[in-house]
């Protein structure tokens, strides 16, 4: 193992034993953090139960149709608007400062416009992910090379097929790194929007642990959160960089 | 005005137009029970910015954010560096970094409101670590790719750590950072929107909270386009000055 790669490990490990130090010594008082032994006792527990099993696979099933959502069209709209120079011109500036705009100020709008549930959740989820896949799928696609192309049109593909069999296994890389954006944007969607207002889900649990001073249940599912979006990220960032490998990019 | 400034003028003018358009067309088919008229929200946000209860949660929000920006670009910066200019301690930690900005964030603002209490203190705490993270990792990455000969100038002149920064590493890092500063800034904008719709008692996060709570779509549209346009309007300008410190005239 890397000397860097041992040194983070201590350096985690290290910070664990600080805060259970801190906790069992009561500097950091039970009412806002427990050790990080019993937290670790409550996600055992919490699992095993199943008590909130439905809120997991309720957030984590949200989060994977958002992702999928925002994946169809974000990959379908690059390619129709790749092909319209004047549609993209148009749309460089949306794209610029689409992340300066804080997506949750809508979900009130949402709410009203779809009522309360998974719809409006959902949509944000979208909403984050979409432009990501669009901006680095288009990226890709800047990429592919002409003579490809061409041979695509000697072929005698259509557009269906160039897509399919050129473009986008060209353009692979690429869209890994939007999907990789994709994830993390429809976790922080479906998540955020829950915690903001919901009835069911992860993030309101957690919120509603909050409201009732329920730390057992409250640290447990945070970790949880924050180990399934750190997993899926690090796998997705791994298959990347195997791929950016492959075709001699990195 | 030469013509690419024109043209990018153009498309920001077709695009708004096409928003526009969009947004009456959805009115029209919605109506009222969900929605505003263009014109209907522009009235309402004017009557809205003329009263006086508005403003004090405008200037909750206004400090809250301005304060986390602060924070989010100095604490930024000062990582960046100690990490771009230590090759290994960037190696041990920027990969904790990269993780930590994909994580949803929003799952940690109940620990930050158990250690700051409710109030303005927790919603900059939780501004400033959404902003905190690409600036570091954009500045990481401008230091790492200044060129060495400037460095090496610098050690020759024999130039302190101080000087180095101010003189050479920032000045030459300055585009890269630029970047990194430009998302710093939306990312603690909605960082520090999302600590008040969660749970505050003041500031615009707060108004749209309880809109929804009254169902007073009225405030929802006007707040929602209040707060888009000056996000879309501050990216816009940090972009245009973006563009203007890389490509020097």
């Amino acid at each position: 193992m890397k000397p860097a790669t041992l040194w983070r490990i201590g350096l985690v490990v290290a910070l664990m034993l600080l805060l259970e130090g801190l906790c069992l010594t009561g500097f950091i008082d039970k009412l806002t953090m427990q050790p990080p032994h019993v937290m670790v006792a409550d996600i055992v527990h919490m699992l095993v139960s199943g008590s909130l099993n439905a809120a997991i696979a309720k957030t984590l099933g949200n989060s994977a149709i958002a992702f999928g959502l925002a994946m169809i069209i974000g990959v379908a709209g690059a390619i129709g608007i790749h092909r319209f120079k004047a549609v993209r011109e148009t749309l460089d500036p949306l794209f610029a400062t689409y992340y300066a705009i804080p997506i949750f100020a809508f979900y009130p709008l949402l709410i009203i416009l779809f009522g309360l549930g998974d719809a409006p959740e959902i949509f944000i989820g979208t909403m984050l992910g979409v432009v990501g896949v669009i901006v680095s799928t288009m990226n890709g696609l800047d990429r592919v090379p002409r003579v490809l192309l061409k041979t695509a049109q000697i072929s005698g593909f259509g557009t269906l097929e160039t897509a399919w069999r050129i473009t986008l296994p060209y353009a692979a890389p690429y869209i890994l790194s939007g999907a990789k954006l994709a994830v993390a944007y429809s976790l922080i969607g479906i998540i955020g929007a829950e915690f903001i207002m919901s009835s069911s889900g992860m993030g309101y649990e957690i919120s509603f642990a909050y409201n009732n001073f329920d730390n057992a249940t409250m640290y447990p599912l945070i970790i949880l959160v924050l180990v399934v979006a750190g997993t899926l990220n690090a796998g997705l960032a791994r298959w990347e960089k195997v791929l950016m490998i492959r075709r001699g990019l990195a | 005005m030469n013509s690419s400034s024109f043209r990018s003028l153009r498309n920001g003018a077709a695009l708004i137009l096409i928003i526009l358009a969009c947004w009456q067309g959805l009115y029209w088919m919605v109506g009222d029970v969900a929605l505003r008229s263009p014109l209907q929200t522009v009235l309402f946000t004017a009557k809205l910015l003329a009263s006086d209860s508005f403003w004090p949660h405008v200037a909750e929000t206004a400090t809250a954010f301005a304060v986390a920006l602060v924070l989010s670009v100095v604490i930024g910066l000062a990582i960046g560096f100690a990490l771009g200019i230590n090759r290994f301690a960037n190696e041990v930690f920027e990969p904790m970094l990269v993780t930590a900005y994909s994580i949803p964030k929003i799952t940690l603002y109940p620990i930050l409101l158990l250690m700051f209490g409710l109030g303005i203190s927790a919603k900059i705490a939780f501004g400033t670590i959404h902003g905190v993270i690409p600036v570091a990792l954009f500045t990481i990455s401008a230091v790492r790719n200044i060129r060495p000969v400037l460095v090496k100038s610098g050690r020759v002149i024999g130039l302190g750590p101080f000087d180095m920064v101010t003189r050479v590493l920032l000045p030459a890092a300055m585009p890269e950072i630029f970047a990194g500063l430009r998302i710093g800034f939306s990312l603690t904008l909605i960082g520090t929107l999302l600590g008040e719709m969660f749970a505050s008692q003041r500031g615009i996060g707060f108004l749209l909270m309880n809109a929804i709570g009254l169902h007073n779509i009225d405030v929802i549209m006007a707040l929602t386009f209040l707060l888009t346009l000056f996000a879309g309007a501050a990216s816009t300008f940090l972009l245009y000055l973006n563009r203007r410190l890389q490509s020097p005239t």
